[in-house]
């Protein structure tokens, strides 16, 4: 029925053959790709601005988890491939299997998201006491960790630990980083509920392989500008020097 | 087949009446109300000048008070650029664009009704600012951190910041359909290089908002989130970078520079070839020169941040940078002289004597911009006068002249009437007489050390005359825009029956009636050259339809047209409460969200209705 309406509804006229609705959403990615890269831009021209003792990338960042969420999103954009593949092959069921199983896997990223904004917000910094008095181990401390534990270790005391939560307040690092992953969240989030609702859609009228198509793109696009933060915020965060 | 059961109600029909203007998506009307929008606003914007002008009249004057006076050049700025001249441009977008390249309407009409009515409400919230606890203060670009909460503790710079949100989200919109039109939607043989010079620099217009757009956003969003939730980004005392907002606004404010004159540069390629009868000289190098003033667009920004102290290095290579842009410009001044060279130029035409003042006081405004490209020379006139007289010859000479030679040139083709060029001339040499008297002397108080924005001064200064010839040139021009409201109205009510082709023009706009029927082309056109109609009229080369297509059809009545619709309207609106829930409390956000939210899938869902059978 949608398909049947747009053909009315639309100019269906294409002088160079191509879809004018894909154009419309290839003109908003390259939008969106200023968009992102002007948040990328601020975060990297404030990295290291911010005043000691307060978190830095290297003490929040978690790289294993971080890996994990980032597969996850990954293979989401896999799944997205089967499900336009079997909607073009006319195979209902498997399409919305993908589908659901896309969306899943999505709201699994958004929701190591959730838990990393939520542990970086109570974040606690932990020190063994013994590690400052050996060079090669006070080595890989970070500076945060070194300063509370110079401060924190006195006679007989083991371990340390104080809560410094990393808050869009308390430095630039925290400013930029929840703004710039806040808003790629934003952008999977408003992803998951475009799938959704062609799911939903899908056993009350016929999804058709271009409305699909569109979704795909985006849900393309917003893993791609996944690749780059990981790279750009979460490995150069913790491995300075790259 | 109807088997979706949502309470989704039917496309409406209304024929006439309010509610067909709200419910339209003609790219017709779309057009005029974008139209006689921006020229309301440009009225108030007008109002705010004629204010500043009045306190800066004399010495010493208090007129109004110093923080009315922060205000009215704040609003004067941001209207006259962001209400005005991007949605006249937009107005002239609409209406033209569809027609220039043989299409029935835009490629997706409701967004384009949804742009302009998200237009519309980020306008309403801007202006309603001076009556919601005073307007913003900080200058049209709102340099941090004066705009920071700390300094700038009311409400004002809120409105500015989310109603430039909501203006961008409209832009954006557009711009993404105008794109798409041209692209997809010309008639058969409209290849690039047959396209009309306007359509070009739409095309060019609409690839610059769409790149610029996303960087002020963002820039507003790290404002927004400074001021709403304590965070640090131009803070500087949390380590924060307030050159940061400078570069962020100004890599989006110099290529919106040329979203503002590209647009006129088009309308005056479309004037200057019909009233001189000649075919535009070098009609590649201009398209040319268009595509590489968009290009180049982008280097260039750092020259409006010369005094901020980026260092060397960085300072000579935007000087050379914006003194090779001026290349692309000068060359397109030429190509219009030698256009009119040796034509046989018809200066009775009030839309052609805007042209020709448009590019006499374009030249004007770009020579002051190629003296300021050097580095050293603009340390001295960094926020002087000198910059505001600059200012003013690029927008009003240059964009604001070009746009009402287009509203001359164009009546006709909207309203079927001639607009009377007895009050057109005396309007057009009102407003260039007054426009120099005003803006001309800035360039003398600008040299003599008056710096920009500054509520008064003293006598000793010297600037009296300069200031005082200002204002009284300010009342003039004044007069001439009150002729052309006169001009419009009189010409709307009892203007001559214009005919089809009053201009004997070029391209394939006047083929067809005027007023442009609501279907456009009867038959979708077929093109072999550019000036496709100039070649019909001239040499008999046929603009016949095209053989096939499934879109003609003798029958006008069997014309498939975009129907009306309510929903962009609702999104818009939900927009605008979201954005004012962020001033006035979340509940109201959260409404314009759903209110946003169930526009957005009835959009979707709603149905077509059938065609009557006739």
């Amino acid at each position: 029925m949608k398909t049947e309406n747009i053909k009315h509804e639309e100019n269906e006229h294409s002088y160079t053959g191509l879809n004018s609705k894909k154009l419309l959403m290839w003109a908003f990615l390259g939008s969106d790709c200023m968009f992102f890269a002007a948040l990328i831009a601020t975060y990297l021209v404030n990295m290291g601005n911010n005043p000691p003792g307060t978190p830095f990338p290297e003490d929040v960042f978690s790289i294993p988890i971080t890996t994990v969420s980032t597969f996850v999103l990954l293979m989401s954009s896999m799944s997205m491939v089967l499900s336009y593949a079997s909607l073009s092959q006319n195979k209902i069921k498997a399409f919305r299997v993908w589908l659901l199983s896309t969306v899943i896997l999505g709201a699994t990223f958004v929701g190591f998201q959730i838990f990393e904004f939520y542990e970086f917000s109570h974040h606690e910094v932990k020190v063994e006491c013994g590690d400052l008095i050996d060079a090669s181990k006070r080595e890989k401390l970070t500076d945060l960790q070194v300063k509370i534990g110079d401060e924190k270790c006195i006679e007989g005391v083991k371990k340390v630990s104080e809560k410094v939560p990393l808050t869009p307040q308390v430095n630039l690092f925290g400013s930029t980083f929840f703004t710039l992953t806040g808003f790629h969240g934003g952008h999977v989030t408003f992803g998951i509920i475009w799938l959704l609702s062609l799911l939903i859609y899908s056993f009350k009228g016929n999804v058709s392989p271009l409305n699909l198509d569109l979704a795909a793109l985006y849900w393309h696009f917003v893993d791609v500008v996944w690749i780059v933060i990981f790279t750009v915020v979460y490995l150069f965060g913790v491995f300075p020097g790259y | 087949m109807t088997t979706f059961a949502l309470p989704i109600p039917k496309r409406p029909t209304h024929p006439t009446g309010i509610l067909n203007w709200i419910t339209t998506i003609d790219h017709k009307k779309i057009g005029v109300l974008y139209g006689v929008t921006a020229f309301i606003l440009f009225l108030t914007g007008g109002i705010e000048a004629l204010l500043i002008r009045m306190q800066l009249a004399a010495p010493g004057m208090d007129f109004v008070s110093p923080e009315i006076y922060n205000q009215l050049f704040t609003m004067h700025g941001t209207t006259m650029i962001f209400l005005a001249i991007m949605p006249m441009g937009a107005a002239f977008f609409n209406y033209l664009i569809p027609l220039q390249i043989g299409a029935r309407d835009v490629a997706f009409p409701r967004l384009n009704a949804f742009s302009y009515w998200t237009f519309l409400a980020g306008a309403i919230m801007l202006k309603s600012s001076w009556f919601l606890g005073g307007a913003p203060n900080a200058g049209w670009f709102g340099y941090a951190p004066i705009t920071e909460i700390a300094y700038n503790p009311g409400h004002g710079i809120d409105f500015w910041i989310l109603s430039l949100q909501v203006l961008g989200i409209a832009s954006l919109a557009a711009a993404f359909n105008f794109i798409v039109t041209i692209i997809n939607l010309r008639a058969p043989g409209m290849t690039l290089m047959r396209l009309p010079v306007f359509t070009w620099m739409t095309l060019i217009t609409s690839i610059l908002l769409v790149l610029a757009f996303p960087v002020i956003t963002v820039a507003l969003i790290e404002l927004m989130f400074d001021r709403f939730y304590g965070m640090n980004f131009f803070n500087p005392v949390r380590g924060g970078n307030p050159v940061l907002w400078q570069h962020l606004f100004w890599v989006f404010g110099h290529p919106e520079v040329y979203i503002l004159i590209l647009p006129a540069m088009g309308l005056v390629s479309e004037i200057i070839p019909t009233f001189s009868k000649k075919p535009l000289f070098g009609y590649p190098v201009v398209i040319f020169s268009g595509i590489v003033i968009g290009f180049m667009g982008w280097m260039v920004w750092s020259h409006h941040m010369f005094t901020v102290g980026l260092g060397a290095v960085a300072n000579s290579i935007f000087a050379i940078t914006t003194m090779l842009i001026a290349v692309p410009t000068g060359v397109k001044i030429f190509n219009w002289i030698a256009t009119m060279w040796k034509g046989s130029i018809d200066f009775n035409k009030t839309a052609m004597l805007y042209s020709i003042g448009f590019i006499f006081l374009f030249i004007i405004g770009g020579l002051s911009g190629v003296m300021h490209s050097s580095a050293a020379s603009d340390a001295q006139q960094q926020d002087t006068y000198f910059i505001v007289a600059h200012i003013h010859y690029v927008l009003f000479g240059g964009a604001i002249m070009a746009l009402l030679a287009g509203v001359y040139f164009y009546f006709p083709k909207i309203t079927g009437k001639l607009m009377d060029e007895s009050l057109g001339k005396i309007n057009f040499w009102l407003t260039f007489i007054g426009m120099n008297l005003t803006f001309f002397p800035m360039h003398f108080s600008g040299m003599d050390g008056m710096p920009r924005r500054i509520y008064t001064y003293t006598s000793e200064m010297g600037w009296d005359l300069w200031n005082l010839i200002s204002t009284f040139g300010v009342f003039i021009m004044g007069a001439g825009i009150l002729i052309f409201v006169l001009n419009i109205v009189y010409s709307y009510l009892r203007g001559k029956e214009s005919g089809n082709d009053p201009w004997d023009a070029r391209t394939i706009e006047w083929a067809i009636p005027s007023p442009t029927p609501e279907y456009n082309f009867k038959k979708i056109p077929l093109i072999h050259s550019v000036d496709a109609f100039w070649e019909f009229k001239r040499n008999g080369t046929p603009i016949e339809p095209a053989s096939g297509a499934s879109e003609n059809s003798e029958d006008e009545k069997n014309i498939h047209l975009p129907q009306p619709s309510y929903w962009p309207m609702v999104v818009s609106i939900g927009i605008m409460l979201a954005a004012y829930g962020m001033i006035f409390g979340l509940p109201i956000s959260i409404l314009g969200t759903i209110i946003g939210f169930i526009g957005v899938y009835a959009w979707s869902l709603e149905p077509v209705n059938e065609p009557e059978q006739h």
